[in-house]
């Protein structure tokens, strides 16, 4: 006898193709009636983006089966890979735009004469640059790994069904407002934090969204404890949570224009805007790519971590320091010399507990470190650690008044930034992704492990490159801006140091050009590994066997 | 699931190391059960001492009417009044020397020309070096300061007014008057123009266009330009109208470029720097600027 289950619309197909559809036609509307071009032309993104998605949400429920995908198969949890794919392809695609960008950048500071439109002019590029490649590089891997290390390692399907593809999508949508914005103007002129209000929140009702879907996926794990890595990316999505709201407060002067104003002035937005910065060094650049570390290291390397006591004490350190650090970027300026102090000492007390996470990845290759001469995935997560480890102690060596005296508005800043992204975040994030491709397309291993190789010894120098370049320019400047001739005037002029580190910038843009190199040789593996045929593992069967995909 | 107190030693133990692990396992991933590194404790509790102790020495706790002050009384506004007084023992005498010295007497003492030029090149460097050039050159707009041609006036005292109150800007005591647009006020036509422009540059002797009529340039020239730049065209220093019999052009001696400030006028602006620097750095600019090689 056959039962037919009648096939039933879900609540959240219901609710989710209503809001679309109508969110469609609202930003319909707005774009008729927008101020500008660009915020015309911004908001009929938005328009297109939600009518497609209500249109792919109808046509998802017509072709997918009555039932809805179940949490477990035969015992097995049926993860849900399908938003891990999208997030990991998007983080590559946004590292090139974004990497490239910088590649241009640097070569505008050498050579001004490719600042020949006002649409990419180094002040508009910039942000693109900076957004691309934190925001959309990183965040997108680390929604992406969360996604995977959470179900992982509670062994529990992703909670919700259309809200992993919503957050997936709604963030690249958030991306590319904010990114296009830039060069055609529309910008909110806070470092990090240049998104418009409508592109903030769009961005804030993703992110409770993310933090619904991750803890709902905890709250249904089939382990006892919640693993390390989890706690991190819980603490990065709650804080950066918190951030934003607290330095996005803005009026818009109307909802057909794009232009707002932060309620915060003077002193006080600079303090939020500082707390934000550097806690989206913290929870953003930071504690997140930990978590990847605490999962990604001791899976490649098949040990177990060094130390569950260091991993509990370093979180619970890391996170309460850290967000008392911000004022060291205002050090010497209009805020009061107590918050400078504090924000000073903070930073010098974050030093140990940000090493707890180096000691603890690095540790947990004891007995597996002949590995690092086979292996060339597993040795770029241990030059990461070690990048890490530098930027760490640099970091708070930079917070010390006297010493900041020097570095502040010089080539160091620019330098130090570069060690922690290009050679932590960026390597771990790498490592995370060489690891993570072949278990989601079902592939054996790698198409190349000797491409891991060249892309890990071109981007290496490259980093070495760059930093070393960017510290020579910085000590120099600082030196020079600071020099009294024997009768007690200044000795240079600003445009002498600008003439001076010329070469420095020539040379900064091509340790930016070999790094961007290696990335293109990883997307080229990358590519041969999901492609190559024979590389494919009999999908039957298999926990990571895709799951449905609505959109893609 | 509830045996979390079970005593490691039952837990497994890691065969390279020797050490149990915590007994919990994720997805593979296991723990071992190692204490902290002592060295990194040691190094975390010495950075918080010495981070209270810091916040003793220097203000750091917010009270309701400000904040501790710290026991070393350090405060940054009164540190950089420190470092400026510093800066002025450095420079000695010879600054308060400078500021009392009329402008004329100072280029007769060689150990205070010597130093109010060293003033004047560290404040030039800076202030006006992004418009005049750092070894004020010059470029197209921007005067060059080393030729003895002046449009306000090279003495020590006009290179000062000028350097005190600018040109159109924006200070009442500034120097005012500007290039009219014969072209786009209509009061002169194209062909007009490239006739007058043309008569301009055979004043100092540049080539001018076959053909060109100079006599008709001449007319031109004698009806519109002579009242400011005088019948002989060696221009006006009171109303900063420019000798054009010179081959020093301020925006260049091509045919195009002087046809097209006979169209559009000219109207460049220098700034006024009193008020910005302080007078003893203004009166070392203008000797610095005098004695770059073009002075009166």
């Amino acid at each position: 006898m056959q039962q037919r289950v009648s096939k039933k619309i879900t609540t959240g197909e219901l609710i989710g193709f209503v809001l679309l559809a109508a969110f469609a036609v609202f930003a319909t509307f707005v774009s008729a009636k927008a101020w500008t071009p660009a915020y015309a032309f911004q908001t009929s993104i938005m328009a297109w983006t939600a009518a497609v998605c209500a249109f792919l949400v109808i046509r998802n429920y017509y072709n997918r089966p009555a039932e809805l995908p179940p949490r477990e198969i035969d015992g097995k949890p049926n993860y849900y890979l399908g938003p891990v794919r999208f997030l990991t392809v998007a983080s590559i695609v946004w590292g090139l735009i974004g990497m490239s960008i910088g590649l241009y950048i640097a070569l505008e500071l050498a050579y001004p004469h490719l600042n020949f439109v006002h649409y990419i002019n180094f002040g508009r590029l910039r942000p693109s640059h900076t957004n691309s490649v934190i925001f959309g590089f990183g965040g997108n891997i680390l929604i992406g790994t969360s996604f995977y290390v959470v179900q992982r390692t509670s062994r529990a399907r992703l909670a919700g069904y259309l809200s992993p593809w919503f957050i997936a999508v709604g963030y690249n949508l958030f991306l590319v407002l904010a990114i296009s914005g830039y060069p055609l103007g529309i910008t909110a002129s806070k470092e990090y934090a240049e998104p418009e209000w409508y592109q903030k929140l769009l961005l804030t009702v993703v992110w409770v969204t993310y933090l619904f879907v991750f803890v709902g996926t905890l709250l249904r794990r089939a382990e006892p404890h919640i693993y390390v890595a989890n706690w991190f990316y819980l603490s990065f999505i709650l804080t950066i949570a918190v951030l934003h709201l607290f330095n996005s407060p803005t009026v818009p002067i109307s909802p057909f224009s794009s232009k707002s104003y932060i309620v915060w002035s003077g002193v006080q937005d600079a303090m939020f805007e500082w707390w934000y910065g550097h806690n989206a060094v913290a929870f953003f650049l930071t504690v997140p790519f930990l978590a990847m570390m605490y999962y990604f290291v001791p899976k490649r390397a098949n040990r177990p971590i060094y130390s569950y006591r260091l991993s509990i004490v370093h979180f619970w350190a890391l996170i309460f320091i850290y967000i008392w650090a911000g004022p060291h970027h205002l050090i010497y300026t209009a805020l009061p010399d107590w918050v400078q102090t504090l924000g000073m000492v903070f930073s010098i007390v974050l030093w140990m507990p940000s090493w707890g996470g180096m000691i603890n990845g690095l540790m947990t290759l004891s007995g597996a470190w002949d590995k690092l001469r086979t292996d060339p995935v597993l040795r770029m997560m241990v030059v990461a650690l070690a990048f890490y480890g530098m930027a760490t102690f640099e970091g708070p060596v930079m917070a010390i008044k006297e010493v900041n005296a020097l570095t502040h508005y010089t080539d160091w800043v620019i330098g130090h930034v570069h060690s922690g992204s290009l050679g932590w975040v960026a390597y771990i994030s790498f490592g995370a992704i060489y690891c993570m491709v072949p278990w989601l397309w079902n592939r054996r291993e790698l198409y190349s492990l000797k491409l891991v190789n060249w892309h890990f010894w071109i981007s290496t120098m490259g980093i070495v490159v760059y930093i070393s370049s960017m510290w020579v320019a910085g000590i120099m400047e600082g030196l020079m801006w600071r020099s009294y001739n024997k009768l007690g005037f200044l000795q240079y002029s600003f445009v002498d140091t600008v003439q001076a580190v010329h070469p420095l910038y020539v040379l900064r843009a091509l340790g930016g050009a070999m790094f961007l190199t290696g990335v293109l040789i990883m997307v080229y593996n990358l590519w041969m590994t999901i492609t190559v045929d024979e590389l494919s593992l009999n999908q039957a069967g298999s926990p990571g066997a895709p799951a449905l995909v609505p959109a893609e | 699931m509830s045996m979390n107190n079970t005593p490691h030693a039952d837990h497994e133990v890691d065969s390279f190391t020797g050490v149990s692990t915590t007994g919990h396992t994720w997805d593979g991933i296991k723990e071992l059960n190692n204490p902290l590194p002592r060295w990194w404790l040691w190094t975390f509790y010495i950075c918080i001492v010495w981070a209270i102790g810091y916040c003793f020495a220097y203000p750091s706790i917010p009270l309701i009417n400000g904040a501790t002050t710290g026991f070393l009384g350090w405060h940054s506004r009164s540190a950089v009044v420190q470092s400026l007084t510093d800066l002025q023992k450095t420079r000695g005498a010879l600054m308060e020397t400078l500021a009392s010295t009329p402008l004329d007497q100072i280029e007769q003492k060689p150990e205070l020309l010597a130093f109010a030029r060293a003033a004047g090149a560290a404040a030039f460097a800076n202030n006006c070096a992004p418009c005049h050039g750092a070894g004020g050159q010059g470029s197209p707009g921007y005067p060059n300061l080393n030729a003895n041609r002046w449009l306000w006036g090279g003495t020590l005292d006009d290179i000062y007014q000028t350097i005190l109150h600018g040109a159109r800007s924006g200070d009442p005591k500034g120097h005012q008057g500007s290039m009219p647009d014969f072209g786009k006020a209509g009061i002169l036509t194209q062909p007009q123009i490239e006739q007058v422009a043309n008569y301009v540059r055979s004043l100092s002797g540049l080539k001018t266009e076959a053909g060109a009529d100079l006599g008709a340039g001449a007319k031109i020239f004698a009806d519109n330009c002579s009242p400011c730049h005088g019948k002989d065209a060696k221009g006006n220093i009171k109303i900063g109208s420019a000798n054009l019999t010179t081959k020093i052009w301020l925006y260049g001696s091509a045919l195009k470029t002087i046809e097209a400030g006979v169209t559009n006028g000219h109207g460049g602006v220098m700034p006024y720097w009193g008020g910005r620097l302080d007078n003893t750095t203004i009166k070392a600019l203008a000797v610095f600027v005098h004695t770059l090689g073009g002075g009166q």
